[in-house]
């Protein structure tokens, strides 16, 4: 079974699907949505089949692909997923459908927009996110990289908010700029090392590369990387992106695609360039506090409920950052389980807010007040969401972000404390956001709106239940997925050169590292 | 006196400019005996008939690598790709050119020397056909630009580019709207024109001078071991080089391009930013890697400043653009600045890539241009930025269409515009020329601005009360359009034939 073809069909199936879908008349709406739901569920089964192959034990890198592209470059299309990549796409895998489910109704009732031209953006989105986390060749990843801007650009430029367009260029260049500085890099790389992009044979030559060249080739990589994710300073678009993107596309923008700079890091940058990781990883653990601390202030300001969301994401993001640059495989296992658990959570509060904002017609904090009286079940999914958001002990990214704290603090003990203030603020956010929209009197506007009277719709429930489910379940009993993470981690930390730190390196699941 | 011995004259290797040349002549020759009413057909049937002619001997030629006709022609690898490269750019500017379905008559008038304004004016550009003379001006201006792609001395491609540009002045001005534009537009070229070939002409005095031969590899044999003052080198080699420049359009010679390209004709605009560029790029390839590679320390820094302010002039001013056609003048400037990129490189690599460049920009730059011809109202095309408001609600097609082309300027991947560009990029860093990337990137990201504007502005804005149509293309144009496109997708998503067809030619003979 391991010989089967995966990584390749998964990247082509769903963009077959969005050619598909978008073809579709416009009338035909229902169809439409119907085709890329099943669509997306059989990538979703495909990638469940693929789980049960990879061999834990196994190489670093399996379901090995390769082939030929543009053979004066060595230019291949190359797949290979580490356990890294494999929970990656295990999360677009199930994000997918949820979202496709949750913004059933998002494009309905207007006449100006296409509901097939927005599915097929949803699917098209989902092959660009599998092919990024997929490519085992750095040309092939940086063609994803682009390429992924354009579906989403699309996505939140024609069926996003108030002021689309301003968030979607913004979005757009900021992404491209990071992607200028990557390009540079890679090209950079390539001559250097060797005139090769694949990544397990540049693993070998860099060794060559003298610590200068190595330097700046970091740089520019972890310049994109960190416009991506984003680290503080180069956050700022993301608030506007999330604002303005419809509910279920920002779950996905901010759940799945964000990672791919976190994900960048820990496959490209630690591996490729270990010197300068190290030269650098203390610049990029004060980026990463500054931005837990100062993106969890801003969010307590918000009264823009997709902002507020994003900008959680952007101090979650912090939590990643420490983690992966404290080099202890604590703190790099707990970082790549962040990032599944943040997808999971973050995401189900994107879709749970949305929810509300389809009903009032408005994300604003202030229009809400007292709902949970008119829609009791819909508040305590969102009391949910938001208590897995904070890292509540019995929800997934409670585990996620100790085991970055304990990860940094065997070798940061300041940024771990600083840290840690972090997820006393992550409370002050979330539970006020709460208590502003769901408790405390009701706001007599709210009883105007008829939607407001609905509550929970069973196509909600099972939008929801999937993601609640998989924050419990992976709260209470994570180690099949860190069993996947942990050898992965640990071969990058080899790469990087660094070694746990004494006695207190015992990883979740009561193994010594090494 | 002995006997004047005539020297040898390989004429297979000749042929493809004197297929374009003869044909050209006949045209001229119909102009004066046909009627008018069947010259249109006539007259475009020949010039495809020559193209395609001369595209095939190109090809038949492919192995040729030989110095004919006194020393005087070069075939050679990068000669014949360039002439090919010429030619199938040319073969699809002319079906712009011969459009006349969207416009009664065609995008060119029927007699320039009318007083603009007066009533014969106004008649003649409601319904007289548009002037067949644009057809032997056309073979004239693509054969000139075969020679100066080939020229292996500096006086055959001084009559080249007199050759190539004489036609391309007078093409100007033949815009059947805005005539006042026009004029003003091919009246600047030429001026200028004339000043670079004068200064050209100079620096080939200086370099005869310099080196007692005008010939490429004698220029070469003295340069690598001088006899007279170095002070007639570099004066000869800053003057012909800037004559060069001027063709390209690089900064600061570049100022021209955005009226020329404005008030021509549509069609010819797009003649000049595809195979205008191809030739230009060409000449200088072969002059600093034949004749100057041995100054290269000394001339490297100096065009690599230039190739940083062509960048980021062409990108800066693009951003304040509000005229599509100005817009895309300036887009062509900053590519024309990552070409250079690519030439400076000084490398085969640096030839390849320049040269896949050259190919891949001019496909995508027809077919911008021929989206130009497309939108338009009662007064002809309609350029201003505003006018596209809203566009993709209209005729989501033709938006597509030039957003995907946009993209492929902006360099996005799966679009020759990317492959294009980490071509160029590639050999510069190859050849030590890494800062010049740095900037690249930089202006790159300044370029996307604009680019981004436009997708905006054809998709997320309202479209306005005068929002024009777009016409349903000819067939002519829908095919240049098909052409463009695809061969902007193809070169994006597998440009390994062409990559390597690039590296086969990459050999100059000297």
């Amino acid at each position: 079974m391991s010989d089967f073809p995966f990584l390749s069909i998964l990247t082509v199936l769903p963009l077959v699907g969005a050619v598909v879908v978008g073809v579709i008349p416009r009338r035909k709406a229902e169809l439409a949505k119907t085709i890329a739901l099943v669509w997306s569920l059989v990538v979703l089964v495909l990638s469940i089949f693929m789980w049960v192959a990879f061999k834990i034990d196994g190489d670093r890198f399996q379901f090995h692909e390769s082939y030929q592209w543009i053979p004066s470059w060595d230019a291949r299309f190359t797949f290979a997923a580490d356990g890294i990549a494999l929970v990656m796409l295990m999360l677009i895998a199930v994000l997918t459908p949820v979202v496709i489910l949750a913004s059933w109704h998002d494009v309905d009732g207007d006449g100006k927009r296409s509901a097939p031209v927005y599915f097929a953006l949803l699917l098209a989105f989902e092959f660009t996110m599998i092919g990024v986390f997929a490519a085992a060749d750095i040309f092939l990843f940086y063609v994803f990289f682009e390429v992924m801007l354009i579906p989403m650009y699309f996505i939140i430029g024609s069926f996003g908010g108030a002021r689309r367009q301003y968030a979607a260029v913004k979005f757009f260049l900021y992404s491209l700029v990071g992607g200028l500085f990557m390009l540079a890099a890679v090209i950079g790389l390539w001559v250097v090392g060797g005139h090769t992009f694949d990544f397990t044979r540049l693993l070998q030559s860099v060794g060559e590369i003298d610590q200068n060249t190595s330097r700046w080739l970091f740089l520019g990589f972890f310049v994109a990387f960190a416009i991506k994710a984003p680290f503080f300073p180069f956050h700022t678009w993301l608030p506007d992106a999330g604002g303005a993107a419809p509910a279920g596309a920002a779950a996905l923008l901010v759940g799945v695609m964000d990672k791919v700079g976190t994900f960048g890091i820990l496959r490209y940058c630690l591996p490729l360039f270990p010197e300068a990781s190290r030269w650098f990883a203390p610049a990029a653990l004060v980026l990463a506090v500054i931005g837990i601390i100062y993106a969890a202030l801003l969010a307590v300001g918000q009264n823009d409920l997709k902002r507020l969301v994003s900008y959680t994401s952007i101090a979650h993001f912090g939590f990643i950052g420490i983690g992966i640059f404290a080099f202890t495989t604590q703190g790099g296992t707990g970082s790549v389980l962040y990032m599944v658990n943040h997808g999971l959570a973050t995401g189900l509060l994107f879709i749970v807010v949305g929810m509300f904002v389809a009903r009032r017609g408005s994300s604003l904090v202030s229009d809400f007040g007292g709902a949970g009286k008119l829609v009791p079940v819909l508040a305590g999914v969102l009391f949910f969401a938001g208590l897995a958001s904070l890292a509540l002990p019995g929800t997934a990214p409670f585990i996620s972000e100790f085991l970055v704290l304990i990860g940094t603090f065997t070798v940061h003990k300041v940024y771990a404390v600083i840290a840690t203030v972090g997820i006393i603020l992550a409370a002050a956010y979330v539970l006020w956001m709460v208590q502003r929209t769901t408790q405390g009197t009701l706001n007599p506007a709210l009883e105007e709106v008829p939607a407001m009277r609905k509550d929970i719709t069973l196509r909600e429930k099972v939008v929801v239940a999937p993601l609640i489910l998989l924050l419990l379940l992976l709260g209470f009993y994570p180690k099949p997925v860190t069993d996947v993470i942990n050898p992965a981690v640990q071969a990058t930390m080899q790469d990087v050169g660094t070694t746990d730190p004494g006695p207190t390196a015992v990883t979740a699941n009561g193994r010594v590292a090494r | 006196m002995g006997d004047l011995k005539l020297p040898a004259i390989d004429y297979g290797a000749l042929a493809p400019m004197l297929i374009l040349f003869g044909v050209a002549c006949l045209g001229v020759l119909v102009e004066a005996l046909v009627p008018r009413k069947s010259r249109h057909a006539i007259q475009l049937t020949l010039s495809f008939l020559a193209i395609i002619a001369s595209f095939v001997t190109v090809i038949i030629e492919h192995g040729t690598r030989k110095i004919t006709i006194g020393g005087a022609v070069a075939v050679d690898g990068p000669t014949l790709f360039l002439q090919g490269a010429i030619l199938a750019l040319g073969a699809v500017s002319l079906m712009l050119i011969g459009e006349r379905s969207m416009e009664k008559g065609g995008a060119f008038v029927s007699q320039a020397a009318i007083t603009v304004g007066s009533q014969k004016d106004l008649r003649q550009a409601g319904e007289q056909p548009g002037a067949t003379e644009v057809y032997p001006l056309t073979l004239f201006a693509l054969g000139g630009m075969l020679l100066f792609v080939s020229a292996n001395d500096l006086l055959t491609m001084f009559v080249a580019l007199e050759v190539f540009s004489l036609p391309l002045y007078l093409l100007c001005a033949l815009a059947r709207r805005r005539r006042l534009l026009s004029q003003e537009a091919a009246l600047k070229y030429f001026l200028l024109g004339s000043y670079a070939s004068a200064f050209f002409l100079f620096g080939a005095a200086l370099i005869y001078g310099f080196a007692g031969g005008i010939s490429f590899g004698a220029v070469h044999d003295a340069v690598a071991n001088p006899q007279r003052s170095e002070v007639l080198l570099y004066a000869g080699l800053a003057l012909v080089a800037i004559g060069l420049l001027f063709k390209a359009a690089l900064a600061p010679f570049h100022v021209w391009t955005p009226d020329v390209y404005q008030g021509a004709p549509t069609p010819i605009t797009a003649l000049m930013a595809a195979c205008t560029k191809v030739a230009a790029f060409g000449a200088l390839l072969r002059v600093l890697y034949v004749s100057f590679e041995g100054v290269r320390w000394d001339f490297q820094p100096v065009l690599g400043v230039i190739a940083v302010l062509t960048m980021l002039v062409g990108a800066v001013l693009a951003v304040t653009q509000t005229d599509m056609k100005r817009l895309l003048a300036y887009s062509s400037v900053a590519n024309a600045g990552y070409l250079l990129v690519g030439v400076l490189a000084l490398n085969e690599e640096g030839l390849s890539s320049t040269m896949f460049y050259l190919v891949a920009y001019g496909f995508s730059v027809l077919a911008a241009f021929g989206i130009v011809t497309l939108v338009r109202d009662a007064d002809g095309e309609a350029t201003h930025l505003s006018r596209w408001a809203g566009l993709g609600r209209k005729s989501p097609l033709f938006a597509g269409t030039f957003t995907f082309i946009l993209l492929a300027f902006a360099g996005i991947p799966l679009t020759s515009g990317f492959t294009a560009k980490f071509a160029v990029f590639g050999a510069a860093v190859e050849g030590g020329q890494t800062w010049l990337v740095i900037f690249g990137v930089i202006s790159s990201m300044l370029l996307a601005f604009p680019y981004l504007r436009v997708v905006v502005l054809l998709w997320l804005s309202e479209p306005g009360e005068s929002t024009p149509t777009v016409s349903i293309p000819g067939f002519m144009t829908a095919a240049a359009l098909t052409i463009g496109v695809l061969a902007t997708f193809a070169l994006g998503v597998v440009p390994a034939p062409l990559i390597d067809l690039t590296r086969d030619a990459a050999q100059f003979v000297r």
